[in-house]
């Protein structure tokens, strides 16, 4: 094989590694946006609480993967859903300015929390053996297997979920028409719940892969990895799973890419100029479907 | 029935001299401050800050309290300020022999700063709400990203050696200039078409409000003044970098914003102050230092378990205060309400004339 055609397939490979950890990210966005139509801006930082509960679980209680795996999953599901009990349950009549700029607020007490009880950063330890195998001049790391295949396997759970079982018509349906399915017998407050806690849950997920793959964590990691995630969902069409699923896909692919032919700092400016000629062309995102304003 | 005194303090309110009158004792204080040292220097730093917020929250609520809008560029029209006029003292203007320069380079910061406002203002014309707090938020990222690949102006290491030029007297100047302008642009015509934005877009398209001019320029002032802050913030802190304009940036204006209510300069007057004399007094130094009076047996305790942690949790506490007021407070301090020096005579007259009998 070509030297160039196998450094293309070694950035692929990496794209897909840090796309599928954008794509579990986004999944919870769109989720809580397909349902509350709200951004929860402080979900980036429910997956830096991830990783660092990855931490506390691999460092202190010295668990192995798989239940360091589940344990952060089910503690970043509770956090999420315990700040939508306390923080944005109350607001869900007040304009949605208000539920934002809480979320803005929410996010910002756990970084400054997190920043308050580590105020270094922290190193993930390797929980995994890691070999590496060549094919062709490609190498894999059994970690970047693992992330790849353990994304895409609860993704595809997910969208078992959502669409073959009954919380998942329930939240369809909520985001359907949010007048009338509660008087259908939808219980409306534990379905959304449900919904942050999954998307929290994913989230948490998400945090002990990024620490599997990229060691050093600090309370701040979460904006700018959550802000991409974000962006991954409205490229998908935010609202969408797999618009969302998709979008993280290409935008971890176009971010490797850069890296790998321009300089690195260069990665920021076109992810978000993505996002904005994206916006203005086509603001529904990809599988998205335009909505139109009745007057 | 009013009090006399009561009575006595709304007739004084009313006098059309009293407004000047303040005006001038507040520049006179701004210039005697320094110069006599009338408080020391870290109380003078405050004053700025507090001014330099002033004048960032009462353009901010332009656009996300009159015009209902959620922009979150407002930190980098403020970055596009300060490097502007950082960039001109430090390299065209002679500054240092002519240190009355300098209100050039702030206007500078805030023209070019509004020219960057129109260019945001051109997605809002098709997109709106959180959509287009997703375009402002990627400006903001563009522009940090931006700066920082430019070895010119610093890149990621930022800029030091900026001259320190910001005077007290010149933060008063600018944050006189910004309430006045932008109290003129609310009631002016083209603010009650701000208002009609907020309300109903369609409608106030429909009752022939020119919605796309009323935008260019409501998003031109509100970043011409998030400019002049940047511009004056770059000259009392000396050293500017992208990182100091990130998101956090934006974050703060916009507590200060909704915790002092949309819709209201005094609200922002207000919520700019309570927020940075706040932030400033739960510094360990400064909280330590008001209850340094109490007993050393329970200062002592104090100190060692609260005082001293208090430069993390300080960061902990705003952001649940902003929370708490979102939760239990929506509207803020002066939601849609207004200090009545503000509101303009006629204005004042409309609302407080007895209804009308048919």
């Amino acid at each position: 094989m070509g030297d160039a055609l196998v450094y293309w397939l070694q950035q692929t490979l990496n794209a897909l590694q840090l796309g599928s950890i954008y794509a579990l990210i986004a999944l919870g966005y769109t989720m809580v946006y397909g349902i509350l139509t709200m951004i929860n801006f402080a979900h980036g930082d429910v997956f830096m609480i991830g990783a660092f509960f990855c931490f506390l679980a691999a460092v202190y209680l010295g668990l192995p993967f798989v239940p360091t795996l589940l344990l952060t999953m089910v503690g970043t599901a509770l956090l999420g859903v315990t700040i939508e009990r306390l923080a944005y349950k109350p607001l869900r009549q007040a304009p949605r300015v208000s539920a934002i700029i809480t979320a803005l607020g929410v996010g910002l007490f756990l970084e400054n929390f997190t920043l308050a009880l580590a105020p270094y950063p922290k190193n993930i330890p390797a929980l995994l053996d890691t070999t590496t195998w060549a094919v062709g001049g490609v190498s894999f790391s059994s970690l970047q297997v693992i992330i790849i295949l353990l994304s895409l396997g609860l993704m595809v759970l997910l969208d078992y979920v959502v669409h073959r079982t009954p919380v998942g018509m329930a939240m369809r349906a909520i985001s359907w028409d949010k007048t009338f399915v509660p008087l259908m017998g939808v219980p409306v407050d534990r379905v959304i719940s449900i919904t942050f806690a999954i998307g929290a849950g994913l989230a948490g997920a998400a945090g002990v892969m990024y620490g599997l793959a990229y060691p050093i964590i600090d309370p701040y990691m979460g904006i700018m990895v959550g802000w991409k995630a974000f962006i991954s969902a409205v490229v998908g069409g935010i609202g969408n799973i797999r618009g969302a699923m998709i979008g993280a896909f290409i935008l971890g692919w176009v971010e490797i890419m850069v890296v790998a032919f321009f300089p690195s700092t260069y990665r920021d400016f076109v992810a978000f100029s993505l996002l904005l000629l994206l916006i203005v062309i086509r603001p529904y995102g990809i599988l998205g479907k335009p909505r139109t304003q009745k007057v | 029935m009013k009090t006399a005194l009561a009575s006595g303090w709304e007739g004084l309110m009313r006098q059309r001299w009293l407004l000047p009158v303040l005006l001038v004792i507040g520049f006179g204080l701004a210039f005697a401050i320094p110069q006599y040292n009338l408080f020391n220097k870290y109380v003078q730093l405050v004053m700025m800050y507090v001014g330099i917020n002033i004048i960032l929250t009462v353009s901010l609520n332009l656009v996300n309290g009159y015009m209902g809008e959620f922009s979150l560029a407002h930190a980098g029209f403020m970055a596009v300020g300060a490097y502007t006029a950082a960039m001109l003292t430090m390299r065209v203007l002679p500054v240092a022999a002519h240190p009355e320069l300098f209100p050039l380079a702030v206007l500078a910061g805030g023209l070019m700063a509004a020219l960057f406002g129109l260019i945001v203002a051109i997605p809002s014309f098709k997109i709106r709400g959180d959509y287009l707090a997703i375009i402002t938020l990627a400006f903001l990222m563009i522009v940090k990203s931006v700066i920082e690949n430019i070895d010119y102006l610093g890149g990621p290491r930022g800029l030091p050696g900026i001259r320190k030029l910001t005077t007290l007297p010149w933060v008063f100047f600018w944050v006189v200039v910004s309430i006045w302008v932008i109290r003129n642009f609310i009631y002016s015509n083209y603010g009650r078409g701000v208002l009609s934005i907020r309300e109903d877009e369609i409608a106030s398209d429909l009752m022939s409000v020119n919605t796309r001019r009323v935008k260019f320029l409501a998003f031109a002032l509100s970043s011409f003044f998030a400019g002049v802050a940047g511009a004056l913030f770059a000259h009392v802190l000396q050293f500017i970098s992208p990182r100091v304009f990130d998101i956090i940036k934006t974050t703060d204006i916009l507590i200060m914003v909704y915790l002092g209510g949309i819709g209201s300069i005094a609200g922002s007057i207000l919520g700019a102050t309570v927020f940075t004399v706040l932030l400033e007094l739960l510094r360990p130094t400064t909280f330590g230092a008001m209850l340094s009076w109490l007993p050393a047996m329970i200062f002592e305790p104090l100190n060692q378990y609260f005082i001293q942690h208090l430069g993390i949790w300080r960061m902990i506490i705003m952001p649940l205060l902003l929370v708490l007021v979102m939760l239990f407070w929506p509207r803020g301090m002066m939601g849609l309400r207004e200090f009545r020096w503000f509101i303009p005579k006629r204005d004042v007259d409309a609302h407080q004339r007895p209804p009308s009998k048919a």
